[in-house]
């Protein structure tokens, strides 16, 4: 049996030990905001926090969560009330993804915003240097440069 | 009543683009039938695809896909502008696919009248071809939605169901059309001060016969087209609830991994399954004849069993070939040069004949990959002869028609489930059959939902490859050091007429392609030839530039005097990157322009070496012409994605080929630009008086020369194959700019 919170709810799953976190939301849970890339944490679509820190779910076995808050872009906007108080529904790095328009296609988002979500929790007003070593999720859309001007109006604000 | 509203409204959408090409056979009666047969429920249709409620909502059906670039908000922007709605009152859905109408003749005409991308000339050879398969092809085209739907059928669809408004308005008052006015979803008639909303007149004007020539609006009566509009698919982006293909789950699903015949064009021989049916969740082995899936109840057991299935393939002899074998054989096509004719100006042998000088050089690209975010998939329910789809792609329609002739059904008989696309790029375009015909033929086999997906590493090694190719250049110069002929043999097949061609004043020209065919499968990928070929003519234009001593910037406007949209959109990127001003210390500007899908680009790439002589790409500058941006905005973040995905395959992209396989897993072997290596973009929207020209596309082809080139400048090297990050630039040495 795996035990695990999302987004603020006890899960119990009678799943294999080593199935990555990504199937049991995906196929287990049906949350299917937390998106499939590469498998092997090579692009970040996967990106969901575990405790608040963004971790890639397709390479964290259930096992390794067990009794621990899992936060996918579903229960975000929940797990940080109060970020924006205009629309309590959207998280202001979400309103921000709004207000420059960043996604195109919209797959790489999720896990976008996430891992976005954690660096700017931990560092409110990150340089670009630190913006390009911690975000490191592929956009094959190519939607970096608002990404970037996203964050920096996050930053500044 | 669902089912008749839904085959109303594709109905309409086809008659929408009937009507342009004079195809009006069936529209008047279906358009007034399919309003009868929905109950009122105070909706009317009024013409295709724009519905209007007593409450004065509009709804626009978009009979496209979205992958991003933005179509739903920019077509239905172009329907609503024509039809004067208020745009705070537009809903937007997606026009379900539905293939009502069957008619060759159809197809060939609307193709001829719009003149067919490229990739539909197979379907138009088709005789019994739908036309709903036409209606989706259009969808994407990447930069032809607005072109040609949003210019050919959005925009009439809301100018004729504006008139029927006007006319409806007019017939109540008993006042003359012409008095009445339009604006924001209520007719005016201003000399009595008196109004209605197109919500009191719907149901009336559904009644009449919109025309078939409506008065289209000129562009400085555009209200809503070419604002910056707030596209309407990233609210449910943001949050993890947009629906893609791979999202789909309905009842009962099973799910399915697979393993392809690594060689392209091999057929599986045999399988061991050893235990794997035994395994929690397994519930089958599915052979099909070129590959072998576990199917299971979760896609992770499906994938963990499949590492335990041996398959034996046939070996064919492809076993041997590799990329280095590829290009062995491209060289041996060049050199024999028994070419097709491309263009032939002038007299290039005499020019050769009689040259002062003479420079050659061999370029050659590798072979990509689309690498959609969004792997391949696709989910199939087969139940009593009916048959439900999910799956990302372009080509709703025709991926309906082929999924239910797979199944033995009828394709009236499928439901097509429509979702977000999760990244094209050409990879979900009709012919690009894989995955599709392998999901349905699985699912075949159940009578539950079944979701085949494919791993990353199977979506780089089973896909349908941006051609490699190679290219040999050869330019005459007279005893003045004017350039007086370009040779270019290249290997095929083109895929895109036109793409090798020069827009520059040289006299004779001999542009010709030899056999370039291979085992590996080939298809359209973002911009097609012209992201090979403008690599290779823009650099070996600033190589000539170099050879005659001139200024590269300065060069290709000397030669482009028959080009004034060239001219412009080198101007206006040259003034705004700082072309011919102080550049930081070690930076270099590298230029490349061209023209494609309507629109002309220039790129300058500002660029540097570091430490350790690797290029470092800080910003881009891209000026476009492109007739008319309809979102603005949008535009600009196609073109930011044209540029980075342009960018990725001039750094990092190749495919590479061993044993006759595809060499690469997964991401970390097929790189990609991300947020440290992207550069920043600056990017001018120019407008003219031309057709609209294409924005998904066109960004993508000028920016590896544009990055080589500036490198040139900064090493003295010349790139003459990409990726760029298999050359070793050595030691700083600057060369003469
Ligand atoms: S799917 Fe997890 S990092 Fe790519
Ligand atoms: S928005 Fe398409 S992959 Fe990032």
């Amino acid at each position: 049996m795996a035990n695990f919170k999302v987004n603020g709810e006890d899960k119990t799953l009678d799943i294999e030990p080593d199935m990555p976190l990504l199937w049991a939301l995906r196929d287990e849970l049906g949350m299917t905001g937390t998106k499939f890339g590469c498998g092997i944490a090579a692009c970040g679509a996967c990106t969901v926090h575990i405790n608040g820190v963004a971790v890639r779910s397709c390479v964290t076995p259930v096992s390794a969560i067990e009794g621990q808050e899992v936060t996918t872009i579903e229960g975000l906007a929940t797990a940080a009330v109060g970020s924006n108080p205009s629309n309590p529904a959207l998280t202001a790095v979400q309103q921000a993804w709004i207000d420059h328009q960043v996604p195109q296609c919209g797959y790489c988002q999720s896990g976008m915003i996430m891992a976005v979500s954690s660096l700017l929790a931990q560092n409110p007003n990150p340089s670009d240097a630190e913006i390009d070593s911690s975000i490191t999720n592929v956009c094959r859309c190519g939607t970096y440069p608002r990404v970037r001007r996203a964050i920096r109006s996050l930053a500044t604000a | 009543m669902k089912i008749n509203r839904r085959r109303f409204l594709l109905s309409s959408a086809l008659v929408g683009g009937g009507v342009l090409i004079g195809y009006t056979a069936t529209r008047p009666s279906r358009h007034r039938r399919a309003n009868t047969e929905i109950a009122g429920s105070g909706e009317s249709f009024v013409t295709s695809l724009i519905k209007i409620e007593a409450d004065n909502t509009v709804t626009i059906y978009v009979p496209h896909s979205e992958m991003g670039q933005g179509v739903h908000t920019s077509l239905s922007m172009m329907a609503a502008d024509e039809l004067d709605a208020d745009w705070e009152r537009v809903n937007i859905e997606q026009a379900p696919a539905i293939d009502l109408f069957a008619n060759g003749d159809l197809v060939t005409g609307f193709a001829g009248e719009l003149g067919a991308p490229s990739f539909l000339a197979p379907l138009i050879s088709v005789s019994a071809v739908k036309i709903a398969e036409l209606a989706n092809l259009q969808t994407t085209g990447g930069s032809s939605s607005v072109r040609f739907t949003g210019e050919h059928s959005m925009r009439y669809a809301g100018a004729a169901a504006r008139d029927l408004l006007v006319q409806c308005a007019a017939a109540r008052w008993a006042v003359p059309a012409a008095e009445c006015t339009t604006a924001l979803s209520f007719v005016h008639h201003n000399a009595t001060g008196r109004s209605l909303s197109y919500g009191e007149l719907a149901a009336e004007a559904a009644m009449l016969e919109p025309t078939n020539e409506p008065v289209l609006k000129t562009r400085e009566q555009y209200n809503i087209m070419g604002k910056a509009i707030s596209r309407n698919d990233i609210p449910a982006k943001v949050n993890g609830t947009a629906p893609y293909g791979i999202d789909a789950q309905p009842e009962g699903m099973l799910y399915a991994a697979i393993r392809f015949a690594p060689v392209f064009g091999t057929k599986l021989i045999s399988v061991d399954a050893g235990d794997v049916l035994s395994r929690r969740g397994i519930k089958r082995i599915v052979q099909l004849e070129d590959s072998v899936a576990v199917v299971a109840d979760s896609y992770w057991r499906a994938k963990e069993a499949l590492k335990s299935v041996d398959a034996v393939f046939e070996e064919l002899g492809n076993e041997n070939v590799s990329s280095a074998s590829i290009y062995e054989q491209f060289d041996a096509s060049l050199a024999v040069d028994d070419s097709d004719e491309d263009r032939e100006i002038g007299d290039t042998q005499a020019a050769f004949d009689s040259a002062a000088d003479v420079i050659e050089a061999n370029y050659r690209v590798p072979y990509l990959a689309h690498a959609a975010m969004e792997p391949m998939n696709c989910t199939v329910h087969l139940k009593d002869g009916r048959a439900d789809i999910w799956t990302s792609t372009q080509d709703a329609l025709g991926i309906k028609s082929r999924i239910a002739s797979i199944l033995g059904i009828d394709a009236e008989n499928a439901t097509f489930h429509h979702s977000y696309v999760g990244g094209g790029f050409g990879r979900r375009l009709p012919f690009n059959w894989n995955v599709i015909d392998h999901a349905a033929l699985i699912a075949k086999e159940f009578d539950v939902p079944v979701k085949t997906v494919l791993s990353r590493e199977d979506d780089l090694q089973q896909d349908y490859y941006r051609p490699a190719v190679a290219s040999n250049f050869k330019a005459a110069f007279d005893s003045s050091g004017l350039v007086r002929g370009w040779h270019n043999r290249f290997t095929g097949p083109v895929q895109t007429p036109g793409a090798a061609h020069i827009p520059y004043a040289i006299d004779n020209q001999s542009i010709r392609v030899v056999d370039g065919t291979t085992h590996i499968p080939i298809a359209a990928w973002r911009s097609v030839d012209h992201s090979q070929q403008t690599f290779f003519t823009e650099s070996f234009i600033d190589e000539i530039a170099h050879r005659a001593g001139k200024n590269p910037y300065q060069f290709r406007l000397d030669l482009l005097s028959e080009h004034p949209r060239h001219r412009r959109v080198l101007e206006t990127a040259a003034e705004a990157a700082g072309y011919g001003r102080n550049l930081p210390e070690g930076h270099a500007l590298g230029i490349a322009v061209q023209e494609s899908f309507g629109s002309v680009v220039a790129e300058i790439a500002e660029v540097s070496m570091d430490a350790n002589m690797r290029p470092v790409v800080h910003k881009v500058t891209c000026a476009i012409d492109c007739g008319f941006a309809v979102n603005p905005d949008t535009a600009a973040s196609q073109i930011e994605s044209g540029i980075i995905f342009g960018l990725t395959a001039a750094m990092y992209g190749e495919i590479t080929i061993e044993g006759g396989r595809v060499a690469q897993n997964n991401f970390p072997d097929y790189e990609m630009v991300r947020m440290a290596t992207s550069p920043e973009i600056d990017v001018h929207i120019l407008e003219s008086d031309n057709t609209l020209g294409g924005f998904g596309e066109p960004a993508t082809p000028p920016i590896a020369a544009a990055v080589t080139n500036a490198i040139y400048i900064l090493t003295g090297q010349r790139v003459r194959e990409l990726p760029i990050k298999n050359h070793d630039f050595g030691k700083p040495s600057l060369a003469k700019a």
